[in-house]
């Protein structure tokens, strides 16, 4: 789809920006079968591609995606002949005819039992989030496996097997009731963040799917909000979105280069989405359930205090990551603890907290653990460890404004 | 869909089980089996004998090997099985749950693929 440069390739990769998830959700909700969904999908994008230079745009491009790749999926289940899907294929013919070609608007909106389904215990649960952020936002398995420190490989088999199970075993397409419901929210939570982490990779928004991810996931965000408004958990997480989302202005200077939180400009920050999260985040805490969610937002909550005060709130910062790391034992918690450890009582103690985590295999390829360590002994005047963990941190960072911010700190 | 539950218990334990245990535990399959016979879900099922009266058969290089006892030793035994029709894997998850050996030993509950 990158190939096409012209005015239609164009139009059909918004198309499958904003068009994906909701698709793969409609059809799948029908005929129980996401890789199936997945399939006929890209082939109705192919088609576009094909068509769409000749007839025009059509009004309502997601109404005649859809009405592609439901025919796509009723062949797929005529292909079947079984008895199960004699079923699936008599429900999209009555809606192929009463649907109205016309309208985007008329096709409803299945992204939340999509994303139940994929969070079903019946799903081996390492596949659960990275499922949801393929299903339902069409990132690829390569995206999803470096945002789960995975292989490639490893991830693309693990998507799969998961998807094989949700068909063969008749996984159903429906909302969880309300006693199994904290396991499965606990599930769609962890992949909505990653998901909006995904987006953050890329501050600048310059690439035009990431920036989405970051506001797809803000938007699925408040949709479970909204579904389950006594979850703290979830409002914890949206607040702690709309926290790094009210940022994002600020991470790049007018030159386009990176600048790290602690150098940010405050009045780039936008107030609103702060103040939105700082409500949210206050309905959350009245509920008197703490949560990983929760105290991760409260960390940025205590950044925001910059805006009054000048400094962060570091002590605040240091306690809620301290509760962070007893709550999930999380390597990349203990970055961030030393980070905050480094600002009270210097980096020296920092650096004896990072070592507690060095030994973890994952942190090897993990750039931020690098660029701490660097940054850290670079202020404790120990110039060649600092320079070997600034050169591992620079080979490890995808993003060129991050990896010049490093170069320059490098070599200052 | 089809799906079979697989009833799997462990057999040493059910041997030292009480006269009064077992009886108890007759008597809760018998109402399981008449609830899913009453829903419409019931296709068939049946328990087996112990595994130790099972034996083993495979072909190596054109000759037969019979063998005696269970092709796989572990904690638990298959000890018998129903296939119901649900709608969905929920549903038949929600009988397995049922079953009184969901309580003594471990319900694995499989798709039956349609020939």
């Amino acid at each position: 789809m990158a190939a096409a440069g012209d005015a239609t390739g164009r139009a059909v990769e918004a198309a499958a920006r904003h068009s994906y998830g909701k698709l793969v959700a409609y059809l799948a909700a029908r005929t129980g079968d996401v890789a199936g969904a997945e399939d006929s999908l890209s082939e109705a994008f192919a088609a576009a591609l094909a068509a769409w230079p000749e007839q025009g745009i059509p009004r309502a491009p997601e109404a005649w995606l859809l009405a592609v790749a439901r025919r796509k999926s009723i062949d797929r289940a005529r292909r079947r002949r079984t008895h199960q899907h004699a079923g699936t294929v008599l429900l999209m013919l009555a809606e192929e005819i009463t649907a109205h070609g016309d309208s985007d608007a008329a096709i409803p909106d299945e992204r939340l039992r999509l994303m139940f389904v994929c969070a079903h215990p019946a799903i081996e649960e390492a596949a659960r989030a990275p499922l949801i952020l393929q299903a339902v936002l069409g990132l690829d398995a390569a995206a999803i496996a470096s945002a789960f420190l995975v292989s490639p490989a490893t991830m693309g088999q693990r998507l799969v097997r998961a998807k094989r199970k949700i068909s063969a075993a008749g996984i159903p397409f429906r909302l969880p009731e309300r006693d199994e419901l904290p396991e499965r929210l606990d599930a769609v939570l962890d992949a909505i963040y990653a998901a909006f982490a995904a987006g953050w990779a890329d501050p600048a928004g310059t690439v035009a799917r990431s920036r989405h991810f970051a506001d797809e996931a803000i938007w699925l965000g408040r949709l479970v909000v909204m579904l389950q408004p006594d979850a703290p958990e979830a409002l914890g997480l949206l607040a702690l979105m709309l926290h790094a989302e009210a940022r994002r202005a600020a991470r790049r200077d007018e030159d386009g280069e990176f600048v790290p939180l602690d150098e940010q400009d405050v009045s780039r920050w936008d107030a609103g989405l702060i103040d939105e999260a700082e409500t949210i985040l206050r309905r959350a805490s009245a509920m008197g359930t703490i949560g990983r969610f929760q105290l991760e937002a409260a960390v940025q909550s205590a950044h925001a205090v910059r805006r009054r005060t000048g400094r962060a709130d570091w002590l605040a910062i240091l306690e809620l990551y301290d509760a962070l790391l007893r709550l999930t034992q999380s390597p990349v918690v203990a970055i961030n603890r030393a980070v905050a450890i480094s600002e009270l009582h210097g980096p020296r103690a920092a650096l004896v907290a990072l070592d507690a985590v060095a030994g973890d295999p994952r942190l090897a390829e993990y750039q931020p653990y690098w660029a701490a360590r660097a940054g850290m002994s670079a202020l404790a005047g120990e110039r060649a460890a600092a320079d070997d963990a600034y050169l591992r941190a620079i080979g490890l960072e995808a993003d060129p404004a991050v990896r010049r911010f490093l170069q320059k700190r490098r070599g200052a | 869909m089809q799906y079979m539950l697989l009833i799997y218990q462990n057999e040493a334990g059910m041997a030292q089980a009480r006269e009064q245990d077992i009886t108890e535990m007759m008597g809760a399959y018998g109402a399981y089996t008449k609830a899913m016979q009453d829903a419409g879900v019931l296709v068939g099922g049946d328990r087996l004998d112990r595994s130790a009266n099972g034996t083993t058969v495979r072909t190596e290089n054109g000759k037969t090997k019979v063998l005696n006892g269970p092709y796989a030793e572990a904690k638990e035994q298959l000890g018998g099985y129903y296939i119901i029709e649900a709608k969905d894997l929920d549903a038949a998850l929600s009988w397995a749950a049922r079953c009184p050996n969901a309580q003594y030993g471990v319900m694995e509950v499989r798709p039956i693929l349609a020939m």
